[in-house]
């Protein structure tokens, strides 16, 4: 019997908040919109965590420019804190090296760090979803009982056409789904709304694709004034579906 | 101590395992401990003896036993088996390894085809091979 399982609740128990970012496709910016939204609301004044789920290939550190740093070893790893987030990631341990992981490994080393990671009391924990439907995400869809899904899109009919089995998959297995936002907009375009009115599901917002936004990868102070941290403020701050149960 | 949140998980899982089970004692948790992860020993069964100790009757005369696991790895590409001993690991790398097993794939390779396409046959880490007790 794997033991792992049974602590991940306790491990989650004194955040308020788990949301999960996802989508369909790769490249639709999940790991870049998981670190601004962090980088936002730690902004706002919350608690929050950042947990990059990306086993193969962990990003949310060189966008948030965290380098040379440790977990602390304390009845279990604590996340370091770097610019107000509680950070945590596989790249602590596989540095610069390349790991190649098949499922099984992937859903092993998850569980691991669900496992041993001590979050203390957060507001919110954002966690960058592994890509896809697969083995990895169904995991942590199944292991994050209390997880609430914000899902992203492009307004490409591509990306909609997997969001679509996402938001499908999602309500089948009855989890929240906090809201849809529309990332890397072009063009004014109802496609986004069009496909999506059939399945019920708030339409947050939209960020606007940003020429600029690639030179302030790996500086959070250049990504905290990034168009995209302020149109997630604007949804943050605006939709009553990040307020917090005290608020 | 990382090891610490190991044994909570330990207890945790029998715990909810001898609920299911219909126990009212769990008398022994037999725990195998994987060469992979590298578990210091000590710090381990301290955890489990103070975590048990948390715990009411259920779990009050129960014993832990440990059993040791070898690592053994079988490349998917040459099918060469090799075992964790032949693995030359710095200490940094085998300390990622000790928090996170499968990070092994970034630092190990096949001794013959050094390919890092492998699969840990035995010995990964921490799992539970049996828990007795009283209904």
């Amino acid at each position: 019997m794997d033991p792992r399982v049974s602590v991940v609740d306790k491990r989650l128990a004194g955040i308020e908040r788990i949301i999960a970012v996802t989508g369909g496709k790769g490249g639709i910016g999940k790991s870049l919109t998981s670190s601004v939204l962090a980088l936002t609301l730690a902004q706002l004044g919350y608690k929050v965590g950042l947990l990059d789920l990306d086993m193969s290939a962990p990003s949310a550190h060189v966008i948030l420019g965290i380098d040379g740093i440790f977990p602390e070893e304390e009845y279990g790893i604590i996340p370091p804190e770097v610019h107000g987030i509680s950070f945590m990631s596989i790249c602590y341990f596989t540095g610069d090296e390349p790991a190649p992981l098949r499922g099984e490994d992937i859903t092993n080393a998850m569980l691991e760090l669900l496992a041993i990671t001590r979050w203390g009391a957060l507001d919110f924990l954002i966690v960058d979803m592994p890509p896809g439907i697969g083995d990895a995400a169904m995991d942590v869809i199944r292991w994050l009982k209390r997880a609430e899904f914000l899902i992203l899109t492009t307004g490409s009919k591509v990306a909609l056409v997997t969001v679509k089995k996402v938001i499908q998959m999602l309500q089948e297995l009855q989890k929240p789904i906090v809201g849809v936002i529309e990332n890397m907009k072009m063009r004014e375009s109802g496609l986004v709304r069009d496909e999506l009115s059939a399945y019920n599901v708030p339409l947050l917002g939209a960020i606007e694709f940003d020429m600029d936004l690639e030179d302030k990868i790996g500086d959070a102070a250049a990504l905290a004034e990034s168009t995209m941290a302020a149109r997630l403020t604007e949804i943050v701050i605006q939709d009553p579906r990040f307020k917090l149960s005290q608020n | 101590m990382h090891e610490w949140a190991l044994a909570e998980a330990v207890i945790e899982a029998a715990v909810e395992d001898a609920r299911k089970e219909g126990m009212t004692r769990i008398r022994e948790i037999t725990v195998r401990i994987g060469e992979l992860q590298q578990i210091e020993l000590d710090p381990f069964t301290f955890a489990l003896d103070e975590i048990i100790k948390l715990h009411g009757e259920l779990l009050q005369h129960a014993q832990v036993k440990l059993e040791d696991e070898p690592a053994i790895f079988k490349c998917r590409v040459c099918s060469t088996e090799w075992h964790y001993q032949k693995a030359s690991l710095n200490e940094a790398e085998g300390e990622a390894i000790h928090f996170a097993p499968e990070v092994a794939h970034a630092y190990m390779r096949c001794p013959r085809c050094k390919s890092p396409d492998f699969e840990v046959l035995q010995g990964r880490g921490v799992t539970i091979q049996r828990i007795t007790g009283l209904k």
